[in-house]
Parts: structure tokens; sequence; C-alpha cells
């Protein structure tokens, strides 16, 4: 049960080292893995280790990768791909959405495809629109892949390690805004686990839903409403597939309010999703409609004043909690 | 004169299994028998199936196109299996939820065909960098048609498979078509061998007519992709009728069609066994007897075999943690009774 002081990066590197030394099979490939220890530098120092065989440096061909790891999936290795940034899905979506989420399905159950692809996206370097984008909701969208979103450095190592053991696709979206925070983690134990949500703050006020980076934010806004005598929950969804409404759900009834909080696109995106569900399975207990605070519906400007507008603050969920309670 | 080096008796008769097969497909489909019209013969194409498969060994695996019936024949499969996933019945091979154009099989090697032009090309290549970091002496073959030689990830996967010396060996069934485009308006130069070459494969072309032929360039490039020298061949034939069931070719002429029939690999197998005095008529005609038998069967046995379980639909989309299913109408209930 010893916690180390560990950032969110460290944490990830550390599971992919642990994975592999575990399973041989684990292989980790894509652009700028090895010799360059990944664009983050998540991958860094690895290649002493594995050697070339392991960490595979590929051509900018990212369809291929996700392709090639279908394929390695398929035959007995255990491939990590890295998707250099989540917007490169674009690029790949044919190979994860056609392939390598439905091949179990289309061929009965006779093979799985246990492959990880990592990524990370989100706001917060003004990267631009091609950089910075939160496309959980399309993953979200396709049966078949399973999704998680630390938003720990304990998250991160243990959802990762775990990714590792599944028999089918994991996409692993991080948060670039999230690769250098520094926090205690305990990376023997996981505080829960895989598939369900967790409780980071207890209140009775709302129910408020999120993930990733986000769920900083929340608790930042949590923290302020305290001073003024409203608790509010913070829920961290952990992993989008699966979903754990249960925990969702009972916050709901309890606290008879709910916002959910994205930094992906309002329209059509996993905060509808969360919405639509509440909306449905806890309409009796609701005093209030279930509120969304998400990303507008823009591509993500470069400038940083307009990027960090372009998302849910801290000043806005707060603001939005105390006007639902003023009601 | 000297004959090749191969077993032509064998090749025939998986050749006509193939061609008989594509023709009780189309029967399945005429009697209301297939699940939908997305059924593409590989009639024209028996000399690629058949020539590659037989230099392939049983640890190989492979990949298919949608057009992909006949390779998979070639490499072994049951063909009431086969006819009853086409027919989406439970004792299809994938249980009835691929069908013709998802139609695979782990114990054959078979990792799938594929209905996107070009999606199970790198799974080939993802295949050959297991059997290199596993240390298998196997191969991977990834069958497509001329259609993929326009999509982009064929290159990047000829690209990786070269780079890294993979044991994987790209197959190009060039049937003159890519649904209704001919290859002289899909692309300007059809010396596909000489793409492969650019990215340091070893190439060659071969006329899918002469299955022995295909066979002994294909034994030649496997050797190769075993030995880390990944290969391509590309193998022209003529695709003998439209592209899927419903298609009935208004894009070509019927002086075209007769021509290119006459590019026929199993008349010109059978005129060789009879010409060397391997087969005669009787011998031959009674083979042919015993495979349209077998190949009857395979519809009987698909028109009496049962549609999986309707809660069946809810399995194998996850390997674990699979959600309780919960039909849309048993959830709605649940909703609005609360």
């Amino acid at each position: 049960m010893a916690s180390t002081e560990i950032t969110y990066r460290d944490a990830l590197r550390r599971a992919l080292q642990d994975g592999m030394r575990a399973d041989e099979t684990v292989v980790v490939i894509g652009e700028e893995v090895g010799a360059y220890g990944g664009a983050y530098g998540v991958t860094k120092d690895l290649m002493a280790e594995f050697g070339v065989t392991r960490l595979i440096d590929t051509p900018i061909s990212e369809p291929a990768i996700v392709g090639v790891a279908v394929g390695a999936a398929m035959t007995g290795l255990r491939p990590v791909a890295e998707l250099m940034y989540v917007d490169f899905l674009g690029l790949v979506m044919d190979q994860l959405a056609n392939q390598a989420a439905k091949i179990r399905y289309m061929f009965g159950g006779q093979i799985g495809v246990p492959m990880v692809l990592r990524t990370q996206g989100g706001t917060g370097r003004s990267a631009g629109a091609q950089h910075s984008q939160s496309l959980e909701g399309w993953i979200m969208h396709t049966p078949g892949l399973r999704l998680a979103m630390p938003a720990t450095a304990e998250d991160a190592y243990h959802l990762l390690r775990h990714s590792l053991t599944l028999p089918d696709p994991v996409v692993f979206i991080e948060h670039k805004s999230l690769y250098t925070r520094k926090e205690m983690a305990d990376l023997d134990t996981p505080a829960a686990p895989w598939g369900k949500a967790i409780v980071r703050r207890q209140g009775g006020d709302l129910a408020l839903v999120t993930y990733s980076r986000m769920v900083h934010v929340a608790l930042a806004a949590a923290e302020m409403l305290s001073q003024a005598g409203i608790e509010i929950e913070v829920i961290d969804l952990r992993t989008l597939n699966p979903l754990d409404m249960d925990t969702v759900i009972a916050s709901v009834e309890r606290t008879g309010r709910a916002m959910v909080v994205s930094e992906g696109p309002l329209t059509a995106g996993v905060a509808a999703e969360l919405a639509a569900r509440i909306s449905e399975e806890c309409f009796d207990y609701l005093q209030d409609p279930v509120i969304r605070v998400a990303g507008e519906d823009i591509p993500i400007p470069v400038s940083p004043e307009l990027e960090s507008a372009s998302i849910p603050t801290q000043a806005l969920i707060v603001a939005t909690v105390q006007r639902m309670l003023r009601r | 004169m000297t004959l090749p080096n191969t077993n032509l008796p064998e090749l025939y008769r998986t050749m006509r299994r193939i061609r008989t097969f594509e023709e009780r497909v189309a029967e399945l489909y005429a009697r209301g028998l297939s699940a939908g019209s997305m059924l593409h013969l590989s009639i024209g194409e028996e000399g690629a199936a058949a020539g590659i498969a037989a230099a392939m060994r049983p640890q190989d695996s492979f990949t298919t196109h949608h057009r992909g019936h006949g390779i998979f024949l070639a490499r072994g499969a049951d063909p009431g299996r086969m006819m009853a996933e086409i027919g989406g019945k439970a004792a299809g091979y994938c249980r009835g939820k691929g069908g013709s154009m998802h139609i695979a099989d782990m114990t054959l090697g078979h990792l799938g065909a594929n209905a996107i032009v070009g999606g199970g090309i790198p799974h080939v290549v993802g295949a050959g960098l297991s059997y290199r970091n596993l240390g298998s002496d196997a191969i991977s073959v990834g069958f497509f048609g001329d259609g993929a030689m326009q999509q982009g990830l064929l290159y990047e996967s000829m690209n990786m498979a070269a780079l890294w010396n993979l044991p994987v060996l790209f197959v190009c069934i060039n049937n003159q078509y890519g649904m209704g485009t001919r290859i002289d308006r899909a692309t300007r130069s059809v010396e596909f061998d000489r793409r492969a070459e650019a990215f340091g494969l070893s190439a060659a072309m071969v006329d899918g007519e002469d299955v022995e032929a295909v066979m002994e360039t294909a034994q030649r490039l496997a050797a190769g992709a075993r030995a880390g020298q990944p290969g391509f061949m590309a193998v022209s034939c003529f695709r003998f009728f439209g592209h899927g069931r419903m298609d009935k070719s208004p894009y070509r002429t019927e002086e075209e069609e007769t021509i290119g029939r006459k590019r026929d690999p199993v008349a010109r197998a059978r005129d060789a066994l009879l010409s060397r005095g391997v087969g005669d008529h009787a011998s031959l005609d009674a083979l042919d007897a015993e495979i349209a038998a077998e190949m009857d069967a395979t519809i009987d046995f698909t028109a009496a075999a049962e549609s999986p379980a309707a809660l069946s639909m809810f399995r194998d989309v996850y390997g674990a943690d699979q959600p309780e299913p919960e039909p849309l109408a048993v959830r709605l209930d649940r909703i609005l009774a609360a």
C-alpha cells in the first residue's frame, strides 16, 4: 500500500515497463516510440531495456500502424500501438472501428483483438485545431472498443496495466495537459477496479459526472462551492466503456441534480449520452434538467485565450451550479 | 516435353470445387436462401486461389478480400459450413454473424475476409511481425483485388513488410474490374510488379489461367518470404460475372465477356490433363459429378440449418465484461414502468 509521488507520464511509463516485463508478447509500435522516447516522453528509455523488436519505430503511416497491430494481436502478440495525437483518428478509423472493433463479433467469437491504442488528446498547449481535440465520442459510439481516460497518475498506471490483460481492443486516451502533473499514487493496489467509476468527492447537493482532466477542474470548482456552503459530489468515470452507470445513478438519486462536464464538443458527444441516460434512468429524482457543460461546437482555436474559452472552466461550473441551486 | 512438377489433378479438383461451389452460391441466392445479395463470385479466378493455396503450408495464415470464397475453399474449408455462413445460419463458420464477406476460421489460418477494400492487408503484416517475434516459420498471405492497388494502405503495408523483412506475401488477383470500373479507368499503370519492387519486395506477374504457373510463382515467392524477403504477385484473370449478384454488368459488352470467359483456368487444366494423358473424359466427368453432389449437399444443409437464436445477437461483442443483454424493448419497458 506504499504510495509514491509520481507524474502521470512516469506512471504510464512504469505501466508499460511493468507490463512488458510481465508479458513478453507485449510490444510497443508507433511513430517515435523507440529511439525518440515518445513525442511526450512516455516511452523514454524503454528501448534500452526492450530493444528494437519490442519498441518498434514505424514510418508515418497511422492506418498501417493500427492495422499491423490488429494482425499482430490476432496472431499471438499484444501490441500497444501509439497514435501520437487523438486527432489522427481520422486516418485510422477504418482499422479501429471497422476492423479491431468488429473482428470478434463478425467472426462469431472465434478470436479477439487484444491490443491497446494509446493516444492523447485535449487542449492546453495551443496546439491548434488538428492537435487538441477530444474525440472520445467517436470511440464511445463504436461497440467493441473499450475506452479508458485516466485523470490521475494512479489510474494512468492501473488502467494501462489492466488494459494489457484484456481480450479486447482498448483505446487509452491520455490528456496532454496532465503528463507533468505530479501526485501521490499507490502503484500496488488500484483504488477502484477496471470499469468502475470512483467518487472523488462526496456531497449531497448535486452529482457532477466527468472524466480525464475535467476531474481536476471539477474538484477545484467543488472546493470553491464548498466555501459558499454548497457540497457537490464529483464522479470520475475513469472508463467510458465500460460505462459505470450504477455509480452515477446512485449519486443522482441521492442528490437530485446532475451536471455532466466534458471537454469534448457539446453536440452528440459524451456529455449528451450521459445526460440522456441520467434523464431516462433518474427522471423521478431530478429537480432540474440534467445540465451539460461541454466544449463549444467549434474547432479548437490556437490563441491561448480562445482555446481556454472554448472548453468548460472552473468559473463556469461554479456559476452554473450556484444558479441551479438557487432556483 | 517435361511436365511441370505440380500435382495438376489435385489443382484441377480444387478449381472445380471452387467453380461448382460458386455456382451453388448463385443458386442459393436465386432460391432466396442467402443472407442478402452481397455475394461476390470468384468464377474465373480459380487458378489464383488454387495455385497460391497449394504453395502455402498448414501453419501459414491469410486474409482475403470480399471475393474470397475460392481461396478459403482451397485452404481446406468445409463447403457446408461456408454455405451455411453465406446463408446466415448458426452452423456457419461465424455463427451467422459474418456472412460471405466476413468469413474466417482460425483453425485454418483464415484471419478473415474483409469488406473494406484493402482492409485486411495490414493484418498479414501484423501476423508477419508476430511470426518474426515469436520465432515461427509461418508466413502470412494477403489476398486482394486490383481495386486495392489504388488504396494507400497497401503501400503503407508493403513498405513496413519490406522495411522489417517480414514473412509476408501480397497477392493481387487482378480480375480487371473494381466493381464496374475496368482497371484502365482506375490507373494509368498496370505494371503492378514495378510498384512492389519500388518498395523492395520481390515481385512477379503471372497469368491466372495457368494454375501451374501461378503455383510455381507462389512457391518461389513464398520461399523468399519465409526467409525474410517479402513478396508480391499479381495474378491476371477475368471476372466472369458481375460484381455482386445484383450486377448485370451494364458497363461492359457481351463481346468483352465472351472473350474474357475464354480465359478459363478450369477448362485449361482439364484440357492439359487430357492432353497429357493424366485423365480421360470419363474419369474427369466422374470427378465433376462427385463434386457436384458434394456441393448440392451444401445447399440442402443450409436450407435445413437453423437461424441463430435471437439473443445470440448480443454475444461476442466483447471477450470479457460483456454486459447483460437488455434488448431495446425491454429497456424501454423498464424506463417507462418506473
